[in-house]
């Protein structure tokens, strides 16, 4: 457990259990900034450099911005008097059951005690290469993904011209 | 003589192994990368700020003369009555922003409003830290994702413009904020395109990598800078306009102009907090500037050969200093395009043309050995132009002929 | 350098609290800002599996992850989308609001 490690990751789940808590859901939505970019900090530690920028370009950067119109286009930003949840305790209990679920699994696998090999050469032309020989396929179903995303989020947001119904 | 240029070109290196050299022997073992890291930032903390100043003045002055009027020219050296052509504006506005009371709306969110110009402040400074400000003068080589760290932190800085708008608790601002955000993401996207052209000529993500490729000489004297090829010259004027619009200059200043929303998303903010996020608007500008240097005007290197006995450093602030004046430039002769004009020239034009720029790269690169230099030029400009202008038509399309009411 | 159980943890710990928030919270945006957060701790779970592997070189973690952040950041858009058009016609992003077709 290096310090560095113990820093980041206690910032990440500190933010992620505010961005949980808080009443504010723009306060929410940016400790979840703060999340995404903890995560980032552990990736680039695990030597994946490629995959923490872009973590921080598409999370940071996109899906935040996302979130924070969301919040603002359907007025969540203004204080309500309701609790912000009914009966917490059911669901309360029911992640804690699966983190300790989890945790006894890690903690008694062999798999959780692996030594950590040599920082392996990264290169992104070599992830390029795979994306365009083995991966080819998951590219082109990603491509056609992300154009029926965007189209549909434009058609479903879209005013009806007519007035609404 | 030849060793006496090569040490002026590389005395900041030299200057920082031989401090390297002298701290070792003094500092504990953990604190060594601290101290390289700080010796490499302080360079970068006392020359940008200090440009940034100068540049206030240089445009107030420029756009005065452009607009057919002096810009100031009173404010020399402090306490005294020395003028200096009013170089000294700077130092008086610096006091300025300094001492003004720092008003906070009452209802606005405090926290986040504190927090909203430091947040756009550290991202900008850490772009800093990936340019190549001189043959071997990269403060952080990143050998796999150079680039990639550049864009990933010219992200984050729409964040903090949402901060500051939101949390300011004013209607205006919020608009502002929306509409900054609003360009800032549609212009990213021809920003990182036109980048990816040279990504893709050069083969690597690393800053230092790409100046580099551009090193080869051609005709015995040419640097192979990536403006002297069709897909480069092109690539450079849209890398230019995204970053004008990234870095909400005009003709892209909607957002902040002062005759139409006031100050937009920092319309509360004054006093310190806004002096930050005047010097966080410019030192992005700058750090787009340097990222547009270094893909496509050869970073350090010089355009002629027989030029490299001047400094490399001193080729990159040059270069950064005429695309500065290139932009004050365009700031006092361009009007402001409207938020749907400035949307619709982002989608609709620039971002097809960088796709066909990419297409044009591409061939340029297969038709390298074979095909005589002239036809590949005039086909690369061919394959181009032909784009600009049809896409351009479907943009004027709109003006009709001019109907004239009179009152009856 | 940590060992793998520590990173494993810290990614369970990540989307319990990921779980906890989509199961409580009743505003719509929350849900998806846990369902956000689940996507993220399996990245994670992923990248440091690649990381602590014998054959890192085939970086299947990585594509994996780099799948994911695109597939979650297209989830995000649409399913915004969607909480915004069921703003305008419920009026309220109450997800126990909506409950025409019960009973």
């Amino acid at each position: 457990m290096t310090l560095p490690f113990a820093i980041i990751a206690g910032l990440t789940v500190g933010s992620a259990i505010a961005a949980m808590s808080l009443r504010n859901m723009v306060h929410c939505a940016l400790s979840l900034v703060l999340t995404f970019a903890g995560l980032a900090g552990l990736y680039l530690q695990l030597n994946a450099e490629f995959v923490g920028f872009t973590q921080i370009l598409v999370y940071v950067g996109a899906v935040s911005i996302l979130i924070v119109f969301a919040i603002l286009l359907t007025r969540s930003t203004d204080p309500k008097d309701e609790p912000a949840t009914v009966t917490p305790w059911v669901g309360i209990a029911v992640a804690v059951a699966a983190f300790l679920t989890m945790a006894l699994a890690v903690v008694a696998s062999p798999v959780g005690k692996r030594v950590a090999a040599p920082a392996p050469e990264v290169s992104v032309k070599t992830l390029g290469q795979k994306l365009m020989t083995d991966y080819v396929l998951p590219l082109e179903v990603m491509a056609l993904l992300l154009t029926a995303a965007m189209l549909g989020a434009v058609i479903i947001a879209m005013k009806d011209k007519e007035g609404q119904r | 003589m030849a060793e006496f240029f090569q040490a002026i070109d590389q005395f900041p290196v030299t200057l920082k192994a031989w401090l390297m050299g002298h701290a070792s022997g003094v500092l504990p073992e953990w604190a060594l990368p601290l101290v390289s890291a700080a010796l490499s930032i302080t360079p970068i903390l006392a020359v940008f700020p200090l440009l940034f100043a100068l540049t206030t003045v240089i445009e107030r002055k420029g756009l005065g003369r452009i607009q057919n009027r002096i810009g100031p020219n009173r404010v020399g050296i402090p306490l005294t009555n020395i003028r200096l052509a009013g170089f000294g504006q700077f130092i008086a506005d610096g006091i300025k922003s300094l001492t003004k009371e720092d008003v906070v709306p009452h209802v606005a969110d405090k926290v986040v409003h504190f927090l909203a110009p430091i947040t756009l402040l550290i991202p900008v400074l850490l772009t800093y830290s990936v340019l190549p400000f001189g043959k071997n003068m990269v403060p952080l080589d990143l050998p796999q994702t150079g680039l990639l760290f550049f864009f990933a932190l010219g992200a984050s800085t729409e964040l903090s413009v949402f901060m500051a708008g939101w949390s300011s608790r004013n209607k205006y601002s919020l608009l502002g904020a929306m509409r900054a955000i609003a360009q800032m993401v549609s212009y990213e996207i021809p920003l990182i395109l036109s980048s990816l052209t040279v990504v893709m000529m050069a083969g690597t993500l690393s800053l230092a990598g790409i100046v580099e490729s551009q090193a080869d000489v051609r005709f015995g004297f040419l640097h192979g800078w990536h403006l002297f090829t069709p897909w480069g010259f092109v690539g450079f004027c849209l890398f230019l306009t995204a970053a004008a619009a990234e870095a909400n200059r005009t003709p892209f200043d909607l957002p902040e102009a002062e005759s139409e929303i006031i100050a937009g998303y920092f319309t509360e903010y004054s006093g310190f907090k806004f002096a930050i996020f005047f010097l966080a608007e410019y030192l992005g500008l700058f750090a787009m500037c340097g990222l547009g240097i270094t893909l496509f005007l050869g970073g350090w290197l010089p355009p002629f050969k027989f030029l490299g006995f001047i400094p490399s450093w001193c080729w990159f602030l040059g270069k950064l200093v005429a695309l500065i004046l290139l932009f004050i430039w365009l700031r006092g002769t361009l009007p402001r395009l409207r938020t749907d004009q400035l949307m619709g020239f982002a989608w609709k034009f620039l971002l097809p043309m960088t796709l066909i720029n990419l297409v044009v790269a591409a061939l340029w690169h297969l038709s390298g050995g074979s095909v005589p230099l002239v036809v590949r030029w005039v086909v690369g400009f061919a394959l181009l132009a032909v784009p600009y202008w049809l896409l351009g038509r479907g943009f004027e399309a709109k003006v009709g002929k001019r109907e004239y009411r009179f009152a009856n | 350098m940590t060992p793998l159980s520590g990173y494993l943890l810290v990614s369970a710990l990540l989307f319990c609290i990921g779980l906890a928030g989509a199961l409580t919270r009743r505003n719509a945006i929350m849900v998806l800002i846990g369902i956000e957060l689940m996507l993220n701790a399996a990245n994670l779970n992923f990248i440091a599996f690649w990381r602590f592997s014998e054959t890192p070189e085939t970086q299947t973690g990585l594509m994996f992850a780099l799948f994911s952040i695109a597939i979650a950041a297209a989830e995000a858009a649409v399913g915004l989308a969607l909480i915004i058009t069921i703003y305008r016609h419920f009026k309220t992003s109450n997800v126990d609001k909506v409950e025409e077709l019960k009973g």
